[in-house]
């Protein structure tokens, strides 16, 4: 026989010996598996939210989607322009222009205490006024239920992420802001975006209501194409009647989504890599005594002349091979318990509620596959050594 | 006492697979010492202080600013022994990722309001003799390696100064540190006056305000009197404890309590099957010894505890090393830089933890010690 060919039968036969044995050690062989889908799902589960959250916020721009805010403002929240200066804005080269005019929103971005259901505690609910264009502005953005506002009223629409996380915003409901009750008119649907999370009125409506003049905080574009931006960028930055920065809607709420995922990452792969240390002992553990029961075979084997490079591949194939099943459970577990589960957090950047659901998306479970099989490799490898190195003379006395 | 060898025998007969289970349960507490300092973090920022402090915002949202003239009425409100405010700068130092808090602040009012905030009497009297002073925290001191003499330049994102200007210049007069484990020591605090005068635009208002109430008086009682006085004016206000108020910014991030309990829950489960798994395995191996004690007369009694001491010493040891490791690490603070201030592991939950590995002592030893109690002599004998 052929080197090679007689190698793998060899290891064939000690992992088949090894397989065969799994029912006499179920409960400890149990034990480690679930150990390892309890990393799995945990890691996953983790990762999902901080997926999701990003993947709501990168929902929220098309390459040809623009935002101006005052300079020196991160966010919608503290920036700041008068009617004058929005004007200029939309009039400024490279904004895609209709019959009815730039298509342009100068845009109010306040925050409103609203209870949020899940918990019944007050939450910060973004609450936007908008101008005409903002329809327009936002690709994909359509009212999925009641009607739109109507321009002028003290009306609003509800996106519908917000409509499902916080109390009092279904169609037929009165909003209370301040002294005022506007009803909720509509739902609209944003396609998974920031503004789904938000309630929209329109502008001149919120001015009065906030006492806030004619002023307005942000200025959303739609480009005439995406190369458009730096001569709309360039346009609006070197303008000596208005001081403001220009972003890449998408650019804008990726950075405000950075701190968050980088926050629930950390946790997550802080939490997942200590739970990992503890499943790689379960599976040493495993597969110590899976090679001790087995002892007295590995070595006759050995003594029949098995090489040893035989007997370590194939417990650490053993040990991969429940790890991948522990994993494979793992994954599966919780992409059923939280793909696409809804929920809301705070945006740290804004301070308000960003709604979302969670994503288990593809690369997540083949992550969680790979720690699986890298916990199974770890855990097979010093018992593997173990194995082959017993003295065979020592193993076969113990008969 | 006498078996106490015995025990620590039969953990030592197969010392690989001792070991890594203590390992596990290890590292089960360090994980459990992790969540505690995280919820902790979130969580946490009440203080014993706070129990008779009021925080008074706006009513329809922390945002919108309330006039600096309702110091005076709420002064007048029966039950309020003290008054004073705070406005958020929104201020940038350098970097916005490096973020910290930045708040003008009446110094006399709001150190009286705060004796959790300790400042050398000679920096309080420096504070009150420089217009453009600030005292920041030891933290937040650190970080930037700020000394008192120094000049530091912050980037408002919010407010302007009157020339048009958003870079505000302060000096450093003071160092604080915080009288309690949980006092946050990063943000820094400058004078109102200084800021009311030099700010372009909204001059005379306020972010919010902390009320204390007299020792006599109640808290829910004073909140509700506020807000009364305050009702159908432009400026209607919400008023609620300190500690619900931060609790309530907690629960905005989401249910932290429940997010921890599930991570533990499934981390628990895992250590509970590796450990009952590994006992059980050694008990079985050793049935025939188990046979012998009871045939040289141990009591079921006897055999009950001898199983159980030998769990509950394996977890008692994995917890204790597991909660020392874990107080050593998170004692280096924040792991995500700066996001989480608060972040240590509080002494009541090291004790919690200290009840946890008990219980898994006893969980996991259970089974296999009620095993050990209903060997027959004979049967377990006869396999010698």
């Amino acid at each position: 026989m052929s080197g090679p060919v007689n190698w793998l039968s060899q290891i064939a036969a000690v992992t088949k010996f090894g397989l065969l044995s799994i029912p006499q050690r179920r409960a400890s062989v149990a034990a480690a598996t679930i150990g390892i889908a309890g990393v799995v799902a945990v890691l996953v589960g983790v990762l999902s939210i901080a997926a999701g959250f990003r993947r709501a916020m990168a929902a929220s721009g098309s390459p040809d989607a623009a935002l101006v805010l005052r300079s020196g403002a991160d966010t919608e929240m503290v920036s700041g322009f008068l009617r004058d200066s929005t004007r200029i804005i939309a009039d400024a080269p490279g904004v895609a222009r209709t019959p009815e005019g730039p298509l342009a929103s100068a845009e109010l971005f306040v925050i409103i205490n609203l209870p949020k259901i899940s918990t019944g505690s007050d939450v910060n609910v973004p609450l936007r006024g908008v101008e005409r264009a903002a329809l327009k502005v936002r690709e994909g953005l359509k009212v999925v239920k009641g009607r739109m506002f109507e321009w002028g009223r003290d009306e609003v629409i509800v996106g519908i992420g917000a409509a499902r996380e916080f109390d009092g915003l279904q169609v037929g409901d009165k909003l209370k802001v301040g002294r005022y009750l506007w009803p909720v008119v509509g739902i609209f649907s944003a396609g998974g975006g920031a503004a789904d999370s938000e309630i929209w009125s329109d502008a001149t409506v919120l001015q009065a209501a906030y006492h806030r003049g004619d002023s307005f905080q942000s200025v959303f574009i739609k480009l005439k194409s995406p190369e458009a931006f730096n001569e709309f960028k360039d346009a609006v930055t070197t303008d000596p009647r208005i001081n403001a920065q220009v972003f890449r809607q998408a650019d804008y709420y990726a950075e405000n989504s950075a701190s968050v995922t980088r926050l629930i990452t950390t946790l997550g792969y802080l939490i997942a890599s200590l739970m990992a240390i503890g499943a790689v002992f379960g599976a040493l553990n495993t597969m110590y005594s899976s090679v001790s029961a087995r002892n007295r075979e590995i070595a006759t084997l050995r003594a029949l002349g098995f090489g040893s490079g035989a007997v370590v591949a194939s417990v650490m194939l053993e040990s991969i091979a429940l790890a991948i099943l522990g994993g494979v459970v793992g994954a599966g577990l919780s992409y059923v318990a939280f793909n696409g589960f809804h929920t809301a957090t705070m945006n740290w950047q804004s301070f308000s509620q960003v709604t979302f659901a969670l994503a288990v998306t593809p690369e997540l479970l083949v992550q969680g596959v790979v720690w699986a099989t890298l916990i199974g490799a770890i855990g097979g490898l010093l018992p593997a050594i173990r194995a082959a190195r017993q003295p065979i003379a020592t193993a076969l006395w113990e008969l | 006492m006498k078996f106490l060898y015995l025990i620590w025998g039969n953990l030592r007969r197969k010392k690989t697979r001792t070991v890594l289970t203590l390992l596990s349960i290890v590292v089960a507490f360090v994980l459990y010492g992790f969540l505690s300092a995280i919820k902790q973090a979130l969580t946490g920022g009440v203080s014993l202080e706070g129990a008779n402090r009021l925080i008074v915002r706006h009513k329809v949202s922390i945002i919108q600013l309330l006039p600096e003239s309702y110091k005076r009425r709420m002064q007048k409100i029966p039950g309020v022994a003290a008054v004073t405010h705070q406005t958020w700068f929104g201020g940038i130092y350098q970097d916005p990722k490096k973020f910290f808090m930045q708040n003008p602040v009446v110094p006399d009012e709001f150190l009286d309001m705060h004796p959790e905030i300790l400042l050398p009497a000679e920096q309080r009297q420096a504070w009150l003799q420089t217009r453009t002073g600030a005292i920041v925290g030891r933290k937040t001191a650190e970080r930037f390696n700020w000394k008192i003499g120094d000049k530091v330049p912050i980037q408002s994102s919010i407010w302007s100064k009157k020339n048009g200007s958003f870079l505000w210049e302060f000096d450093i007069v003071g160092i604080f540190d915080g009288r309690e484990k949980n006092t946050d020591t990063t943000p820094m605090f400058f004078r109102y006056d200084y800021f009311d005068e030099a700010r372009r635009g909204g001059t005379g208002q306020v972010g919010w305000y902390t009320v204390r109430v007299q020792d006599t008086a109640r808290p829910a009682e004073v909140a509700k009197l506020v807000d009364a006085e305050f009702e159908n004016s432009s400026y209607e206000t919400k008023t609620e404890a300190e500690g619900a108020f931060v609790q309530a910014w907690a629960k905005q991030i989401g249910d932290i309590a429940l997010i921890t309990a599930s991570i533990l829950g499934a981390v628990f489960f895992t250590i509970l099957l590796v450990t009952g798994n590994t006992i059980s395995q050694s008990v079985r191996e050793r049935t025939g010894e188990l046979g012998l004690l009871k045939a040289i007369g141990f009591t079921n009694a006897q055999m009950l505890a001898l199983v159980l001491a030998e769990s509950c010493l394996l977890a008692v040891l994995g917890g204790v090393i597991g909660l020392g490791a874990a107080w050593l690490l998170t004692s280096h603070g924040d792991p995500t830089g700066g996001m989480l201030p608060l972040y240590f592991f509080p002494a009541r939950d090291v004790i919690a933890g200290f009840a946890m590995c008990v219980a898994l002592g006893l969980v996991t030893g259970l089974l296999p010690a009620l095993q050990a109690m209903r060997l027959r002599v004979a049967d377990s004998l006869r396999r010698i």
